[in-house]
């Protein structure tokens, strides 16, 4: 078995016990990124609701949040308990999804733009739950602002120093108008289309998470709101520094360190610290393979490689060789992840097109071509000997299949389940093999994000191209685990074989009945 | 697993994830003052005085410049660094020396400066120097203070009176 570092395999651990709790469908740990959507829905929704009874004025915010938690509790109070538990768990989640992909080393190669793109938003969320806690204007409130406005200061181009504002009758009405604005609408708007622009670069992106797991996550806040619902500290008065803060540590874990650093210090470590993480795709870099290529001779412009391409690396223009057809596709190269999927999108990727001559198919991987793949088939049909003869077609990115290889199995790999054609699985059984067993990337957990799906799609018929229907399913054995579940694939093969056994037993039964 | 089996694994997830969200949300507490102490804020927003005088140019001066440059008063921009120190019964509890900001060292600078010190009966001194070219305390206080524990206690010097609030 390949070598798994300690983070990922203990974070495969932490998945699997996840699978077994919520099934792979619900498995919060791959709904990380639509878990925080979701939870800044609630926190939107809250926070209109909160606005209607807050009171934007210097003596009277205190009072408004007061009143809302105290004397509104079963409506406001909730709400506000809700607003401040979703803001801690988005980041958690966030915390949680980045810890993911890097266990899983999916930040760097073709990957670098989302990453890249994603550590400013923790940023972004971040200081916008500051903000939120300076409306509040209790004792935490007025260290907070003092505290961010120390930090500003640590900038020469600021005009005036941002901490004298918080002197006796220097502050208004006015700081709270514009903490409301930068709240309420600066900050969510420009986290919104950080956001946007996080995921730009992927097609089919799905922002809602899946309802079983909204249902228990909003259940879940609502249960902690109502147990030990959110309340302030003592109004904000100039003349206390209280001694202890029940700090939120999710939003405010480096003001502490104002106590020892300067200002300038605390701004090198988390500049430092953002930069770094910013960097991180490049430390080292890791290599994508080569784009894939258009063969538009091949290519009758039916638009579904660009309909399956997970990172929209695909467009389709007009044609341009004067063939018959409307359309043609285009590789956009910075874009492709060189996942193969759109191989196994293309109609001519058919195997049994072309048998006396070389197989070219209408968008194809350079590294790994459609015919050499067919050529691989061809081998690995021609050295299987004995019963229950089985081709595996694995996926390169989940399991390791070395040692598999047998006088009856054979090991054919791909990039990516999506990019087997169903075609070839056809095509292995039709030449040989009693059965194909494809191997892939757990479910709901795809490294390519939609080769499982599309391959299950097609397998189905619900997608094109789709597996002829004459094809035995029962001879087609499917099986997806993590790369730590080598075990639990030799057994999954050994079952499969059986069960081939059983086939072919109940194949020669029949037979023999007709034949009486 | 059966899926009612999995509802009891889901509470518990749930609890646990609920359990982080609400513990770091407001545990540990963090101490800003031990037992018994208070806060002294030293502020300051002030224009050190120019290092040099102005000084009249003389008629020869003002003809080796451009007629759109002739000003009869040479003021150089530079303005002097200010010294300040917190003395507090007697020991030095702040002390700094700040450079005017800017390209030409013209302009004023801002202190906001949060010093712990234990709460009871003090002697405070504090002293601002304005003038590079005087030695020793230029705007001077000292008197008698009396601090609670927690109490935050602001020392503003101001910069038109040349005086210290202390509030």
């Amino acid at each position: 078995m390949s070598y798994i570092n300690p983070v990922k395999r203990g974070y495969l651990a932490l998945e699997n016990w996840f699978n077994i709790s919520f099934g792979h469908d619900w498995n919060p740990l791959y709904h990380l990124g639509t878990l925080s959507f979701f939870f800044f829905w609630i926190i939107f929704v809250s926070g209109l609701y909160l606005f209607v009874f807050f009171d934007t004025s210097l003596s009277g915010a205190y009072a408004s949040v007061e009143y809302m938690t105290h004397e509104q509790w079963y409506a406001a109070g909730v709400m506000r308990s809700l607003h401040r538990y979703a803001s801690d768990a988005v980041v958690l989640t966030i915390i949680l999804h980045m810890f993911r992909e890097f266990s899983l080393d999916r930040y760097r190669g073709f990957r670098w733009f989302s990453w890249l793109t994603g550590v400013p938003n923790l940023w972004f969320v971040v200081t916008l739950g500051i903000t939120g806690y300076w409306l509040v204007w209790d004792e935490l409130a007025l260290y907070v602002a003092i505290k961010s406005s120390q930090l500003m200061d640590a900038f020469p181009f600021l005009p005036a120093s941002m901490s004298r504002n918080f002197l006796e009758s220097q502050i208004n009405d006015r700081f709270f108008t514009l903490m409301g604005f930068l709240h309420l609408l600066g900050q969510p708007v420009i986290l919104f289309f950080a956001l946007w622009i996080h995921v730009k670069r992927l097609s089919d992106v799905s922002i809602i998470a899946p309802r079983g797991l909204a249902v228990g996550s909003f259940l879940a806040l609502l249960a902690l709101s109502l147990i030990a619902p959110a309340v302030s500290h003592e109004a904000a008065d100039l003349a206390k520094t209280p001694a202890v803060l029940n700090f939120d540590w999710f939003y405010l874990n480096i003001y502490p360190l104002l106590d020892q650093w300067t200002s300038g210090q605390v701004w090198i470590l988390t500049l430092g610290v953002t930069t770094f993480l910013m960097l991180m795709p490049w430390l080292p870099p890791k290599k994508t393979g080569p784009a894939a290529v258009v063969h538009l001779d091949e290519c009758n412009g039916c638009e579904q490689c660009a309909r399956d391409c997970p990172f929209d690396a695909i467009n389709v223009q007009q044609r341009t060789d004067g063939a018959r057809w409307e359309h043609e596709v285009v590789v956009l190269d910075h874009l492709c992840a060189a996942c193969g999927i759109c191989v196994g999108s293309c109609h001519s990727s058919n195997p049994f097109r072309h048998a006396k001559k070389e197989l070219v198919t209408g968008i194809d991987m350079p590294q790994m071509p459609i015919n050499d793949i067919r050529d691989h088939v061809d081998a690995a049909l021609a050295q299987l000997k004995g019963e229950n003869r089985v081709v595996i077609f694995g996926c390169d990115n989940a399991l390791d299949f070395s040692g598999l290889e047998s006088s009856n199995i054979a090991v054919v790999s791909y990039f990516c389940a999506g990019m087997i054609p169903p075609t070839m699985i056809e095509y292995a059984l039709k030449h040989g093999a009693d059965g194909v067993f494809v191997t892939g990337c757990r479910t709901g957990d795809c490294y390519y994000r939609h080769g499982n799906r599309w391959f299950d799609e097609r397998l189905e018929g619900r997608r094109q191209p789709g597996l002829r229907k004459r094809a035995d399913r029962r001879r087609i054995g499917i099986f997806r685990a993590a790369e730590t579940d080598c075990k639990k694939l030799r057994r999954a093969l050994a079952r499969f074989q059986a069960g081939l056994a059983q086939l072919k037993q109940e194949h020669v039964t029949t037979g023999e009945a007709k034949h009486e | 697993m059966n899926k009612v089996l999995r509802i009891p694994l889901q509470i518990f997830n749930y609890a646990v994830f609920m359990g982080l969200v609400w513990y770091f949300s407001i545990y540990p507490p963090y101490h800003q003052l031990e037992d018994n102490q208070a806060m002294i804020t030293f502020t300051l927003g002030h224009v050190g005085k120019q290092v040099k005088e102005c000084r009249k140019l003389s008629q020869e001066e003002l003809l080796k410049l451009p007629p759109n440059m002739r000003a009869p008063m040479d003021c150089p921009r530079e303005r002097s660094p200010i010294t300040m120190e917190l003395q507090l019964d007697g020991k030095v509890i702040f002390s700094k020396a700040a450079a005017p900001l800017g390209l030409f060292k013209d302009q004023g600078i801002d202190v906001y400066q949060n010093i712990k010190v234990p709460a009871g009966d003090h002697r405070l001194l504090v002293w601002v120097n304005d003038d590079i070219n005087v030695k020793g305390p230029i705007y001077r206080q000292e008197q008698a203070i009396s601090l609670k524990p927690e109490q935050h206690m602001i020392i503003e010097f101001n910069s038109e009176s040349g005086r210290f609030r202390i509030k």
